[in-house]
């Protein structure tokens, strides 16, 4: 199938551009196929016709950043050849249960289009959306060179699909599932894959709750030369850890079983020599009820780490300190406030090198203030860890004064996400409010792209926001903010901001419809529990016809507020899939 | 509805205060702050010159005009924070008339206020006669991490050691943190409960002719699972005080009376469970999500019933299948 001779139809002044076009178009696509990234490709699409038509043969995989923005016949009349889909649906706030049940971001009717026009699809990642038993049973069936599989925080389908893949797919290389809303009926999926069948190179079913049959696990890692990520459920015990570990080698990441069991002291060294053999190990995760116990024997595969989840394990500080000796490349660490302020005080001292911190709550719903990090855990891995980029941190308390020092540590910041557990909590030792705190994270993180802010804030937060962080792509707020004035402030403040997503702040429709020439710009805007009224929402949807403007309501409410509210950029114009209790004005 | 009180047949409210009765934080002094909160909401929603005067005292607040935060208000947080709630009833922000503690945005930040201490397995906007409601989505953790840390918090005392408990073992001042913690992690449990559904099923005892039912998502463990059943058929006159008084004093208490009796084998009863393919099965040998999987009802069997029971030994992994003569 020659494209060429289709191309000189779709662009008739071909002749005209050549004058000016230094090379042909087939070295144009020849390069343009090295460009990966998205952004970059975006913007060589806008340069002329030709280098859109260029772009467009020439890419194989799309993302699309929120399904409702484009329609899959669009997506597949512009790009004739791919073979890799991203595509995310709901509002991340429905990770958080804010999102009803049956909301939408059905793959089915993407699939269905796919169907015809990418018959040849091998990859789909995706994230946030609904996807059913019968969806996976229709993509084997529609994709013979399926390749790759995905899905991260969607809900819809349960284990008898994922057996559907894994009896189906001659060619599948990758299957990730990750934490998923799906109904777990068992793990006889995994005894689906043929015993012919060795092309996998990932496997993650790390979230998945039941039983896979272990004889048929170990066959089928030892036969997958090629596995390089595999991710295991905690019911995989620490002998059939073992068994699994030495036939596979050559993994790079690995997430381990459930990280306890008694063990007799030659399995104890026969699991440490596995480990031992890992030589290409890069990212451990899994590692659920470990216990200083166990950890040793993970210290010879710990030199070549680069990333450590450690989010599952209830690690104390002395039991993290020891292990973190170990890992001196380490780059990102994700550990469980269990650890508290002296562990945080290892990191520091331990990983130099260190670009990504998250630290999760233990206990997210305790009021004991007395427990898990505070303000002096994060400074101390500021002191120590320079190039840190990405953080993520639960606390119960914190100052201004220690932000100003973690920032003034790490100026190089880009995705800084704080949540004070409590909401509305001020500055602890000084009871004021913490936006001199989040002043202080916009004016020295130019390079800031995320943002989320907690604690007490008022309007100067964001206003600090608005003058400063020019580079802010992603916002998010939760019980802050004094007036419509502060949500002004960004709107008419940053550049760059594309998704905005607020939750119980007096904003109102002042502010709302201050975006009004924003919300193009923008991928999407999220706004639940503020002041916002119906009236306000159908002036933005009359003025904006490109945007469309969801509503959804809670049952309580009195009719004219309105309590969720989801705008986004749409070239599809409104969703016609909307159930009954989302409104699209 | 109130199953958060762990209560029979009356239902209602051992435990002080209204709303506030449905809280199993175990501290006394949360329950008196959250009773401050629910009439400053009050206050401010039937009273809104007085939420006026709130507002000034607090951080300017409301008002349209951009007001620099001025000397902060002194109280506890909880006390700031009632001021914020009141900044939502403001009618000045937005020309919203409603001012209701039950109209969904001021109960969402009425939610917030409660995040205090009151848990409850409410769907997101209810309890809005009670003026206190959980949070939804607060914090912002993912539902999947959530119940695998609660899951984890809590797993049964047989193979798998819980870490933290045995780390209460080996570590001084660490034993308030285990034993308090089976409070939150009940707590847990029931904020899962507006994401998890009801799982209740049928318990019968030996020589009690009437059947109890009890809501296993109730709990994240088997050690409150078991103490909930012992309330249920060996001591009916359990007020929820007394219980939280328990909970509070202490550990001993816990340890002695509560889950072991039935899970351990040193009572005169097992407790033990049909699973889905017909079986009955000793309660305690997998995992708790595994056990939530997979059982159909419950029964506290005489141990003189039990046809080739053994000792059960915490180290073990294996369930045993028993048949009951």
């Amino acid at each position: 199938m020659d494209p060429n001779p289709k191309r000189r139809m779709d662009s008739p002044d071909l002749s005209e551009s050549n004058r000016f076009s230094p090379f042909p178009d087939e070295v144009l696509e020849r390069v343009l196929s090295l460009v990966k990234s998205h952004k970059d490709r975006s913007s060589v699409s806008l340069v002329c016709k030709d280098w859109y038509n260029a772009e467009r043969w020439s890419r194989t995989h799309v993302f699309i950043g929120n399904c409702y923005s484009v329609s899959p016949e669009i997506v597949a009349r512009r790009f004739p050849k791919i073979r890799g889909v991203t595509l995310k649906g709901k509002p991340r706030f429905s990770d958080f249960n804010l999102v009803p049940p049956n909301w939408g971001a059905d793959i089915h009717s993407w699939l269905v289009v796919f169907a015809s026009a990418y018959p040849f699809l091998e990859e789909l990642r995706l994230k946030r959306m609904t996807v059913t038993d019968e969806s996976l049973e229709f993509l084997v069936t529609s994709f013979p060179n399926f390749k790759a599989l995905s899905l991260l925080s969607c809900d819809g389908f349960s284990t008898d699909g994922l057996a559907a893949i894994a009896t189906h797919c001659k060619n599948l290389t990758e299957l990730d599932i990750q934490e998923n809303g799906m109904d777990d009926s068992g793990g006889g999926w995994l005894s689906c894959f043929p015993e012919n069948f060795t092309s996998l190179e990932v496997l993650n079913f790390a979230s998945l709750n039941s039983d896979v049959s272990f004889d048929a696990f170990e066959r089928l890692v030892s036969r997958c030369k090629s596995l390089r990520i595999l991710k295991v459920n905690k019911n995989i015990t620490l002998e059939q850890l073992q068994r699994v570990l030495v036939r596979a080698p050559q993994l790079t990441e690995f997430g381990t079983g459930s990280f306890h069991q008694e063990l007799m002291p030659r399995q104890y060294t026969e699991l440490e020599s596995a480990f031992s053999n890992c030589k290409n190990l890069h990212i451990l995760s899994g590692l659920w009820e470990a216990t200083g116990l166990y950890l040793p024997v993970l210290y010879p595969a710990c030199d070549s780490l680069i990333f450590l989840n450690l989010s599952y394990a209830t690690l104390l500080s002395g039991e993290l300190a020891t292990l973190l000796s170990h890992c001196p490349k380490l780059r990102r660490l994700w550990v469980l406030d269990t650890v508290e302020d002296k562990g945080l005080e290892a990191v520091g001292s331990s990983c130099p090198l260190l670009e990504e911190l998250r630290v999760f709550p233990m206990d997210p719903f305790d009021q004991d203030i007395l427990r898990g990090v505070t303000e002096s855990g994060f400074v101390a891995v500021s002191y120590g860890c320079r190039r840190l980029r990405y953080v993520l941190y639960f606390c119960r308390q914190m100052t201004n004064a220690a932000v100003a020092t973690i920032v003034q540590n790490c100026p190089g910041f880009t995705h800084f996400r704080l949540c004070i557990m409590n909401p509305g909590r001020p500055d602890y030792l000084t009871n004021e409010p913490m936006d001199e705190a989040f002043g202080a994270v916009v004016k020295t993180c130019t390079k800031l792209q995320r943002l989320a802010v907690s604690g007490l804030l008022t309007d100067l937060a964001f206003e600090y926001i608005g003058n400063y962080a020019k580079n802010l792509e992603a916002l998010s707020v939760a019980f802050a903010g004094s007036s419509d004035w502060g949500m002004q402030c960004v709107l008419r403040g940053c550049p760059k901001l594309r998704k905005l997503e607020i939750r119980d702040c007096p904003f109102g429709n002042a502010a709302l419809l201050s975006g009004l020439e924003k919300y193009e710009s923008m991928r999407s805007l999220w706004m639940s529990a503020c002041n916002v009224t119906m009236n306000g929402c159908r002036l933005l949807a009359r003025q904006m016809p490109r945007l469309n403007v969801e509503v959804m309501k809670d049952g309580e409410s009195d009719d004219s507020q309105a309590d969720k509210v989801y705008v986004y950029r749409s070239v599809a114009g409104p969703r016609r899939d909307a159930p009954p209790f989302v409104l699209t004005l | 509805m109130e199953g958060t009180l762990g209560l029979l047949g009356t239902g209602g409210g051992g435990g002080g205060g209204p709303s506030s009765g449905g809280s199993t934080t175990g501290s006394m002094s949360t329950v008196s702050k959250e009773d401050n909160l629910v009439l400053s909401s009050e206050v401010s929603s039937s009273y809104p010159d007085e939420s006026e005067l709130e507002l000034g005292l607090g951080l300017g607040f409301g008002g349209g005009s951009a007001l620099k935060a001025k000397t902060p208000p002194t109280p506890t947080p909880w006390g700031q924070y009632a001021r914020i709630l009141t900044a939502k009833d403001f009618p000045s922000l937005v020309g919203k008339a409603s001012s209701s503690s039950s109209s969904s945005s001021s109960s969402s930040v009425t939610k917030a206020n409660a995040s205090a201490g009151t848990k409850r397995t409410a769907d997101s906007v209810a309890s809005a006669a009670n003026g206190v409601s959980q949070v939804v989505g607060w914090p912002p953790i993912r539902s999947y991490r959530m119940n695998s840390l609660v899951n984890q918090i809590k797993s049964p005392t047989t193979g798998e050691f819980n870490s933290t408990i045995e780390k209460s073992r080996s570590k001084n001042g660490v034993v308030d943190k285990t034993n308090s913690g089976s409070d939150k992690n009940v707590n847990n449990a029931k904020e899962k409960g507006h994401i998890k559904t009801s799982l209740f099923v049928k318990v019968n005892m030996d020589g009690i002719p009437i059947g109890r039912k009890v809501d296993l998502n109730a709990h994240s463990c088997y050690e409150t699972l078991a103490e909930k059943l012992e309330d249920m058929f060996c001591r009916p006159s359990t007020a929820v005080s007394a219980r939280r008084s328990s909970f509070e004093e202490h550990d001993p208490m816990v340890e002695a009376t509560g889950p072991s009796k039935l899970l351990d084998g040193s009572s005169e009863f097992v407790l033990t469970y049909e699973d889905k393919e017909g079986d009955w099965m000793l309660v305690g040998d997998v995992p708790w999500g595994m056990f939530l999987s997979s059982v159909k009802k419950l029964r506290i069997m005489r141990s003189s019933e039990v046809n080739g029971l053994a000792p059960r030994f915490r180290e073990r992994n294996v369930s045993q299948r028993i048949t009951p003569i």
